[in-house]
């Protein structure tokens, strides 16, 4: 497993990598080991030097830092500060480090206080709004998808180290699950942000016949307001593209510009 | 003797899901200070479900946890089903079972392999295993590339599944596919009895400290959802009655609420499970647990670990009846329609890490007024603690040195497969 490896007659180095967690539930690193057929494959193109969910060795040697999660307290903007020194090139891993994930549904209330209460009571607890990490550092490469695909994160992973150049489709996932010859789901009569999500995850959830909650974040081709007029069309109620788009924190900036049109209350 | 004197301070004791710190003070012989705690950032589940349609319960619950996905989707299926009054079709029961039981198998191989048995094999991870003990790396990833599959398969995805609605499902697995995963159970069957000689040469240690066990109660059988709740202390309560049996308090070291029944303490896990419901295992299972010397009522922490395989079989041998009787009868419709009314609902589901309770309440559209989601860490979080400040008595009593009194601290504490994040969610 340590023998020096080529790629087109060029050295391919082992790089070390770091894998971090914040707020988050560590599905995007449990991600990572359930690939079981190519584990030992992806394992063997790095060398893990700091996964403190699997092994007890650490170090601050690394070239790559994965970090999941999100942040919501001061000591996580800390450790995200000097994990951005330590390493050469940080990704974002997953819906959460991406745009704040699911924890950013606690911001639409714009009200700590009372969130804080309705857990846990008069209890004092530490909290701040949900952020991304991209609000505390600058993000080298993000991996979207709450989970991140293992297949895409291998092929970046690769990329990285071969020093291809690293893509994510503008299209959105409709494309990707018309092409799997999937039946439409609004023709079902479901909501399905798959016509303005970011593709890539080859319509994982539509395959399942779930409609998209557009985890990825949007398609930077994706048409908004054509969208919006086929849910119009479809009679899907906007109270379920709503629950859709504001899920993960990717449509942030369309979720504003809805409510305010709407007048709606989140 | 020479007095002993010793300094654990573990920040982030690794391989465990979460964040947790250990410190023990030893002093001259006596315990100056031994304290699990909790330092997990908080992320307000409770609060984001409120005002939410019903069908975003299972979906945002689920993401409570990486590894146990499947259960919190499963339990927040079942809270919002019995408030709406609606009984699952004995084709999607069949099928969550069998999806239940996928997930504890593979959450049970990632601990006892990944997690726990680097300790007894005397590394710092599975990686140096990789070339040591390349067979044991190859059994324990089979194992769960199998149970993952048959997750993929039935729910969608291994992680955050997708089919998993409800009302049942948005697709029904492949019977073709479902034929070969059966074939590919049965021949999984030597690796679990490999992986029972193989924990049959660790060294378990030899630690106990009385606790009250607590559970679903079987009937006919050994019970993973929904069911009445039972403690080894002698406490039978209803589903719906889970807030007297999981008591939630709050305290200064822990960012995750905790629990407490007859005693200090409780614990949930699989351990649990096996204490109160042995006698409804499938015989194989019984033999391991024999073969490995545990018997019920067992208050060795450590021997979660065993518990944990001797459920890995039984969720096999169970998984094989249930793709039986799913293959020799025809599909029904994959989902039944959903009807909302006011109320409150309550779904305990026994995950991989002990019980778990979700309960929310609605008004008469479906929306979500109030939830709350009691996490099986959580409720082990005492115990741990309590466990803690025994070792330490324990490793001052046996004379273990500093570097022997972290290993077993950490041992502890991981025996109990704590999900830190999910606890404090």
């Amino acid at each position: 497993m340590d023998e020096k490896r080529t790629f087109l007659g060029v050295d391919v180095v082992k790089p070390r990598v770091g894998f971090f967690e914040l707020s988050s539930c560590e599905g995007c690193q449990l991600q990572l080991l359930n690939n079981e057929a190519t584990l030992l494959d992806f394992l063997s193109m790095v060398e893990v030097v700091n996964f403190r969910e699997g092994m007890t060795e650490k170090s601050d040697a690394y070239d790559i830092a994965f970090v999941e999660g999100s942040i919501t307290r001061k000591d996580e903007e800390e450790r995200l500060l000097a994990i951005r020194r330590n390493a050469t090139l940080v990704v974002a891993l997953g819906s959460c480090a991406c745009f704040g994930g699911v924890n950013q549904l606690k911001n639409r209330f714009n009200d700590l206080e009372w969130v804080k209460k309705e857990v846990y009571g008069d209890h004092p607890i530490d909290t701040q709004e949900t952020k991304p990490l991209s609000a505390i550092i600058d993000v080298d490469l993000e991996i979207y998808g709450c989970p991140i695909k293992k297949e895409e994160v291998e092929t970046i992973v690769t990329n990285l180290i071969l020093g291809k150049a690293i893509n994510h489709p503008k299209y959105p996932i409709c494309m990707e699950c018309k092409a799997r010859e999937n039946i439409c789901l609004f023709d079902l009569g479901e909501p399905c942000l798959g016509p303005v999500t970011r593709a890539g995850c080859d319509a994982w959830c539509p395959s399942n016949r779930l409609g998209c909650w557009g985890c990825r974040g949007p398609a930077p081709a994706a048409n908004m307001a054509q969208f919006l007029e086929i849910c119009k069309a479809k009679d899907i109620p906007m109270e379920r593209i709503m629950d859709r788009l504001e899920c993960f924190g990717g449509f942030q900036q369309s979720v504003e510009q809805l409510r305010t049109k709407e007048g709606s209350k989140p | 003797m020479k007095k002993l004197t010793c300094n654990v301070d573990i920040k982030h004791l690794t391989r465990v899901e979460g964040h947790g710190n250990i410190k023990i003070t030893i002093q001259d012989g006596k315990v100056a200070e031994a304290r699990w705690e909790v330092v997990e950032t908080p992320r307000f589940f409770e609060a984001m479900l409120v005002g939410k349609h019903y069908e975003n319960a299972p979906y945002i619950c689920g993401r409570i946890c990486g590894i146990c996905s499947i259960g919190h989707t499963l339990a927040s299926i079942r809270t919002v089903e019995n408030c709406f009054g609606m009984e699952p079709s004995t084709q999607t029961a069949k099928l969550r079972l069998l999806l239940k039981h996928m997930e504890t198998l593979q959450s049970h191989i990632l601990h006892v392999y990944f997690l726990a048995a680097p300790d007894f094999l005397g590394v710092g991870s599975v990686l140096p295993l990789t070339q040591s003990h390349p067979d044991v790396v190859q059994r324990a990833l089979r194992l769960k590339l199998l149970a993952n599959d048959i997750c993929d398969e039935v729910g969608g995805r291994r992680l955050h599944p997708t089919r998993t609605v409800v009302g049942g499902f948005t697709m029904l697995p492949d019977k073709y596919r479902m034929q070969q995963f059966k074939s590919r159970l049965k021949t999984c069957l030597p690796d679990l009895t490999d992986s029972a000689e193989l924990f049959k040469s660790f060294a378990f240690p030899d630690f106990t400290r009385e606790t009250e066990f607590v559970s679903l109660k079987g009937v006919n059988d050994y019970p993973f959802i929904g069911g009445d709740l039972i403690s080894t202390d002698g406490v039978n309560k209803k589903e719906h009655e889970y807030r007297t049996m999981s008591n939630e308090y709050m305290d200064e070291y822990s960012t995750s609420k905790l629990s407490k029944l007859s005693r200090q303490s409780l614990a949930v896990g699989a351990l649990a499970r096996f204490n109160n419901n042995h006698v409804h295992l499938e015989k194989m299972a019984k033999d391991v647990a024999t073969m490995l010397g545990l018997t019920p009522v067992n208050h060795n922490p450590f021997m979660n670990n065993v518990a944990q395989l001797v459920e890995c079989v039984h969720v096999v041998l169970d998984a094989i009846r249930l793709i039986d009787e799913i293959l020799s009868t025809e599909y029904q419709a994959e989902r039944q329609p959903v009807t909302p009314r006011a109320g409150v609902g309550v779904g305990a589901v026994e995950v991989p890490r002990g019980i778990l309770y979700h309960c929310l309440e609605f008004d008469g559209d479906g929306r979500i007024i109030k939830g709350d989601c009691v996490i099986p860490t959580s409720q082990n979080h005492a115990n741990i603690f309590h466990d803690i400040e025994e070792l330490a008595v324990f490793c001052v009593e046996h004379g273990k040195t500093d570097r022997e009194t972290e290993l077993l601290a950490e041992m502890l504490v991981r025996a109990y497969d704590p999900c830190i994040s999910c606890s404090v969610h």
